[in-house]
């Protein structure tokens, strides 16, 4: 095999670039879970909401597709908060179990409620940017937008987490939450900014794929449990861990795609997951 | 400028006739103490006689079941616990509970957390820095690879970050070799001659009242005898008991 193949090395940009934008909601899914101790099962519908808040926006009622966007982070952002307050919050001293059906539950009502109001069309944006071409390769010009915006999205978050007061806390939170008192933190208020921030992410990841998939009720199901297989993967809670493997994950599909075919490259994906867990259940990266 | 804060006295902390347990096993059973403005006062006992319990209480992770609690003219049994620090308690608790994977200086930030805290950021991270040299060199290293003794100065540290008129140590000598145990003390005391007023819980006797100025000795949840510390520690009944004397 000739590793310069310019159609593999287009696998393997594309593999990159695909792996960039399943590190939003890996990232999202993580910090939630990483702080609030809370698998939100129905993150994808709440990328799903966001990306038909953009098509209903743009194409629909005729803004701008840019403050679609806009109004797509604030819109998901408060759709976390409300997932937390009304859903997560009331079952945090609850078995982990009751949690998980509950966020469950809410996977199914998103789904139903997109249903009755959008039927199951599929429904896309319209939107495309003209291919590049590096040397030999073409590389997706919407792709390429999409991967700079998710790394954006990941800086951003990154030094909110680094440098501020609130960042540092929820780092430190995610250890120890007993003592958090005693540093004047209240651990409801970080936990109602990191759902927050989560449902932002996932705002973001809703602008990132409406570009490249069209919007149904069930467009979760394509990248809801690979993301949550890249959590695991990556160790829960783990946010470097998650990214990371994010990109490790879209290689995978990406690869195996150019060998095979786009469902086998799935398979392969599925199979070196449970190879992983097998291997080392704690995530790739764990210490 | 001098490195050194001025510590202004804050007010008297006074517990009243405290009752608290958890579920169906009392702790402490009508435990009154009281610590003056730049006082150090001690809180010692066996295993298991309550004095955990009692620094929880004062900091609101445990509410009292019965009795008063007051700083000054504030009742801090309505306060939730998160609300303590910005008042000026600051409480470093067993077994340090810092933040392994956070640096030393994450660790800091931590403790400067409250809102009245965060503008005397970077004067009191040089304060610790100034009374701990240790700590600046180590301020971008993880928390958690630091022997104990560094741990017990980051933690102590950390609680110094909220500028608080009291603070609360609890065990500062547990699990640390003897001779980092006679630095933690003198550093008690060096943060003492700043005019801060000190509460310290301790199974070691001999050395804690060395720097107290009173101390309490707590058993089986109730205060079995209270006085100086020079007087405690010359006490045949005490010296039995926690000094290993005759």
């Amino acid at each position: 095999m000739d590793l310069l193949d310019p159609f593999f090395l287009e696998a393997l940009v594309n593999g990159i670039l695909l792996g960039g934008v399943f590190a939003l909601p890996a990232l999202g899914l993580n910090l939630v879970f990483g702080v609030v101790d809370v698998v939100w099962l129905c993150y994808a519908e709440l990328v799903m909401v966001g990306m038909y808040a953009v098509w209903f926006l743009y194409t629909q009622a005729g803004w701008p597709l840019w403050l679609a966007f806009a109004a797509c982070l604030p819109l998901v952002s408060l759709l976390g908060l409300l997932l937390h307050l009304l859903v997560v919050k009331p079952l945090l001293n609850q078995p982990p179990i009751n949690q998980v059906l509950a966020t469950g539950g809410v996977l199914f009502v998103l789904q139903g409620a997109a249903t009755l109001a959008f039927r199951t069309d599929f429904r896309s944006l319209g939107v495309d940017m003209p291919p590049m071409e590096v040397g030999e390769v073409f590389v997706s010009g919407t792709k390429l937008a999409a991967f700079c915006a998710a790394l954006l999205g990941a800086g951003v978050l990154w030094a909110f987490l680094k440098f501020t007061y609130v960042g540092v806390a929820i780092r430190a939170i995610a250890r120890d939450r007993e003592v958090m008192p005693l540093m004047g933190v209240d651990p409801q208020r970080i936990y109602l900014i990191a759902s927050a921030v989560g449902g932002a992410l996932a705002g973001l990841a809703a602008c990132l794929l409406v570009v490249q998939l069209d919007v149904h009720p069930f467009v979760g199901l394509s990248f809801g449990p690979i993301t949550f297989m890249i959590c695991v993967m990556g160790g829960l809670g783990n946010m470097l861990g998650g990214f990371l493997a994010a990109f490790l994950m879209g290689l995978i599909i990406s690869i195996g795609g150019f060998w095979g075919n786009t469902e086998y490259s799935y398979v392969i994906a599925f199979l070196f997951f449970i190879l992983t867990i097998f291997a080392r259940p704690r995530g790739l990266f764990a210490r | 400028m001098s490195a050194a804060l001025q510590h202004a006295p804050g007010p008297s902390l006074e517990l009243t006739n405290i009752q608290a347990g958890y579920g169906d096993f009392q702790a402490l059973f009508g435990v009154s103490l009281r610590v003056e403005p730049g006082e150090a006062v001690g809180v010692v006992g066996p295993n298991g006689a309550g004095k955990t319990t009692l620094l929880r209480v004062i900091s609101g992770l445990l509410r009292p079941r019965a009795g008063t609690l007051r700083f000054g003219g504030q009742d801090l049994a309505q306060l939730p616990a998160h609300a303590l620090p910005a008042l000026g308690i600051a409480h470093v608790p067993e077994n340090r509970r810092l933040f392994p994977h956070l640096t030393v200086e994450e660790n800091l930030k931590v403790g400067a957390f409250s809102k009245a805290a965060r503008a005397h950021f970077e004067q009191r991270r040089d304060h610790v820095y100034a009374l701990f040299p240790r700590m600046q060199q180590r301020r971008h290293q993880l928390a958690g690879t630091m022997s104990g003794g560094e741990q017990q100065m980051c933690a102590i540290g950390r609680a110094l970050m909220s500028g608080p008129k009291i603070l609360l140590l609890d065990e500062p000598s547990a699990g640390l070799a003897p001779l980092v145990v006679q630095q933690v003390f003198a550093l008690v005391k060096r943060i003492r001659e700043e005019g801060l007023t000190v509460l310290i819980v301790e199974q070691n006797v001999a050395q804690v009242l060395r720097v107290v100025d009173r101390a309490y000795v707590l058993e089986t949840g109730r205060v079995a005898a209270e006085g100086r510390a020079a007087d405690l520690a010359a006490d045949s009944a005490i010296r039995r008991s926690y000094l290993g004397g005759h």
